[in-house]
């Protein structure tokens, strides 16, 4: 019983980095926002290399998801 | 009712096993061979008629094709023209794995690290290999970055060496882990859909929503995996 605790916890600790997470998209989301709105011609080239930094962070909360599903369910 | 990591499980269809080995044809390599039909078909019957004004049918493929011709263009200049086939090989495998696995009932092979571990490592090694050919042993300069101050440079080589070795794992993490996160809330989803009745037509709804930003993960994931490859490919051939 404690074990099953002790593992519920850890596995909200190991999704702590969503914070990081959320900033950063928000971050990357208003700059995109903020280059489009100044110069609207850019608009193509902001959006590609702007979706490929989005999975890149994104990524980050994924690494943290897949550690609190082996803590929940494999360990 | 089945739990939402359930629909993971690898089932054998014809069990094999040869000295130990388990060589079965599971649902995983029955998925991967549609896959590979689905994709041939659609490069090699779509683009048929060969026609110089395209049809609807042969728009799919060459939209495909100036995508990824482009990117590896963009990222590896002319030189990378050889290269092609490899990063389109990968971006096509990718994507049927990822919009396949979105029909119901079907089964998507990217969501298991065995397979996009192995993309990985391929992309991973023949990065190396190509840096490894064309440079010899001048290669490894990619981990010290010009200009570095020497009193520092233990500490960033290290750094860059750790870098340069976790990126089979980022890479192969990042595919593997999108699509069972997705497919883990689609299901939980539904399954709040069971258990509510009449009410479960609210997250219903929000399963269709959810099934849209799975298709442009599906897309997006395979578009990082295609352009990372260029760019791992690019850091071993121009050495920053």
């Amino acid at each position: 019983m404690e074990l099953e605790a002790a593992k519920a916890i850890g596995a909200g600790i190991a999704v702590i980095p969503l914070l990081g997470v959320g900033i950063g998209l928000g971050i990357l989301f208003s700059s995109i926002i903020t280059a489009m709105g100044r110069n609207p011609s850019v608009e193509d080239a902001v959006k590609g290399s702007g979706l490929f930094y989005f999975a890149l962070v994104e990524a980050i909360a994924l690494f943290a998801l897949v550690i609190a599903l082996l803590i929940l369910f494999v360990l | 009712m089945a739990g939402p990591l359930e629909q993971f499980v690898i089932k054998p269809l014809i069990p094999i096993e040869i000295n130990g080995i388990d060589l079965s044809i599971t649902q995983s390599s029955v998925w991967m061979g549609i896959g590979i039909i689905v994709a041939t078909l659609l490069t090699v019957v779509c683009m048929a008629p060969k026609a110089m004004v395209p049809g609807r049918w042969q728009n799919l493929p060459e939209m495909f094709y100036d995508f990824i011709s482009g990117m590896v263009k963009d990222n590896l200049g002319a030189e990378g023209n050889k290269y092609f086939p490899l990063v389109f090989t990968i971006f096509m495998i990718i994507l049927m794995g990822n919009l396949l696995g979105l029909l119901p009932y079907s089964f998507t092979y990217t969501s298991h690290i065995v397979v996009t571990g192995a993309l990985a490592l391929m992309v991973f090694f023949l990065a190396t290999l190509v840096g490894i050919a064309k440079h010899g042993l001048h290669f490894f300069s990619l981990f010290m970055p010009a200009g570095l101050p020497i009193a520092i440079a233990p500490l960033i080589v290290v750094i860059e060496i750790v870098s340069y070795l976790s990126r089979p794992l980022s890479l192969s993490v990042r595919l593997f882990a999108n699509m069972v996160a997705g497919h883990t809330m689609l299901k939980v989803f539904a399954g709040f859909s069971v258990a509510l009745g009449v009410f479960g037509v609210v997250p219903m709804i929000f399963n269709v929503a959810l099934i849209g930003l799975e298709l442009m993960i599906a897309f997006i994931q395979a578009y990082v995996f295609a352009i990372l490859t260029c760019i791992y490919l690019k850091d071993a051939i121009e050495l920053h």
